[in-house]
């Protein structure tokens, strides 16, 4: 085996252009519907309503319990079938979304536990209402210590999405099989990809080490 | 204006209050002793809708706590009913329970905007106010956890006033605080409780301060009121054994 350095520079362009710009983009939109809807979710597990709660803990069940693949492919190639079709893309960002949410979900909840008691009690002696309670008290003590943890979850979710590969969005990987398949010659678009992967996901690791000095610091 | 009526409070099998009768007037400083888990503090807690009845019913100021009635029938009270009725009541901490992501003034001033309808230019006032009443106008812009525990123990006395409650609950207030704090943080509540016409419901191991402030004491021994006097007399001449044996208990330890 030997490496083209020419070669490697021919396919860096568009593995890099193409392939890691939707990489990004992929892992920043998805991660935003996980943060919102793990947010949300987290919310109506604590709902005063029974069956709210029920539902809210069958689909996280349901969602973690299946592998990402599956509920890829039942977005894409199941839901047009009752009349909901969209774009590979947006497909792959609330998939990959939604299956974070469900783990970012408990890692708010935690949070939230972690708030102390007192809390709530001096919110009830003030009888301040439930929603001023949870967005003036609650949550703006519990999100700052769980922001690390969803840095994390958006690192791992940044390597899930090459399994977007199968509907057509075509990531780093997908750019890198691409040039591959196009010169029948793989070792260098594959180890630029996995290069690519290593730089992202180390200095976004980086990041949150510095974010979680910062909120041990402040806390 | 608090009337208890045969209240019970369980927790699973453990009784902590049986059928507790007791009341206390408008204005008055009543003070609540006893051993620890005689009950007193579950008390401020059923007033202050932390804890739920078993059975029986509390009123403040005329009003049922722990009811409402929905037609003809009397239910358990829910969340919204009993939101209106303790705006009356505020409570004042062990852990002071200062809300850490708000600086002092929005500490004291959030409950009244939010709650009482206040605009914010009064609030604000209102809090200034307090805040000058407590000794801290300084403090306006500091964040809880740049103040002393006798400081946010202050704060949270504003706090509590703010609201303009009718009755103050004072769950052990100086317990959390080092010893050189507690002083100054008891002669202000002395302070308020002679200058304004607040009643005043509070579990306290300070008994010098009982004896000082005090209308009325409550000796409690599980979830009973062993003996109801005034003050010179409960310190002094006890009719009960079990007093006196809690008070030397208690004296003697410093």
């Amino acid at each position: 085996m030997n490496w083209d350095w020419n070669y490697a520079w021919e396919v860096l362009p568009g593995i890099v252009g193409e392939g890691l710009l939707i990489t990004l983009e992929v892992t920043v939109l998805a991660s935003v519907v996980a943060y919102a809807l793990g947010l949300v979710l987290a919310l109506l597990r604590r709902s005063p309503i029974a069956v709210v709660r029920w539902i809210v803990w069958a689909f996280i069940e349901f969602v973690r319990s299946t592998p990402l693949i599956v509920q890829v492919f039942f977005m894409f190639f199941v839901l047009p079938n009752i009349g909901i079709k969209l774009d590979p893309l947006p497909t792959g960002v609330i998939a990959i979304g939604l299956h974070y949410a469900t783990y970012t979900a408990e890692v708010y909840r935690a949070g939230i536990e972690a708030v102390p008691k007192g809390q709530w009690e001096a919110a009830t002696a003030l009888s301040l209402p439930r929603g001023r309670t949870w967005f003036a008290v609650i949550l703006p003590q519990a999100i700052p210590r769980v922001l690390p943890a969803l840095g994390n979850y958006s690192i791992s979710l940044l390597k899930e999405t090459p399994i977007l590969l199968t509907i057509g969005v075509l990531d780093i990987v997908g750019a890198a099989y691409q040039e591959g398949s196009a010169a029948f010659r793989y070792v260098e678009p594959i180890t630029i990809a996995g290069i690519l992967f290593l730089v992202v996901s180390y200095t976004s690791s980086l990041l949150v080490r510095r974010l979680e000095r910062r909120v041990a610091r402040s806390s | 204006m608090i009337q208890f009526d045969t209240v019970d409070k369980r927790f699973g099998d453990n009784v902590v209050l049986d059928g507790l009768d007791f009341a206390v007037k408008p204005g008055e400083f009543v003070t609540l002793i006893g051993p620890s888990g005689s009950g007193k503090t579950t008390i401020l807690r059923l007033l202050m809708t932390l804890e739920q009845v078993s059975g029986g019913q509390i009123w403040v100021g005329g009003e049922c706590l722990s009811h409402m009635k929905r037609g003809e029938r009397f239910v358990p009270a829910d969340d919204k009913y009993q939101r209106a009725v303790r705006k009356r009541i505020g409570m004042v901490f062990q852990q002071f329970n200062l809300f850490p992501n708000m600086k002092v003034l929005q500490n004291i001033t959030e409950a009244p905007i939010r709650v009482l309808g206040l605009s914010r230019a009064e609030a604000d006032q209102r809090a200034r106010d307090l805040l000058e009443l407590v000794g801290l106008s300084e403090k306006v812009d500091e964040h809880p956890s740049r103040l002393s525990g006798g400081q946010q123990q202050r704060v949270a006395i504003a706090r509590a006033l703010a609201m303009r409650p009718d009755v103050l609950l004072l769950d052990e207030v100086t317990s959390a605080l080092d010893p050189e704090l507690v002083a100054g943080v008891l002669a202000l509540l002395k302070d308020i409780a002679s200058t304004t016409d607040i009643t005043f419901l509070c579990v306290t191991h300070e008994m010098n301060f009982a004896r000082d402030v005090s209308d009325r004491v409550l000796m409690f021994d599980a979830g009973q009121i062993v003996e109801d006097a005034p003050p010179d007399k409960l310190f002094t001449e006890p009719d009960h054994e079990r007093t006196r044996s809690f008070l030397q208990a208690v004296l003697n330890r410093g």
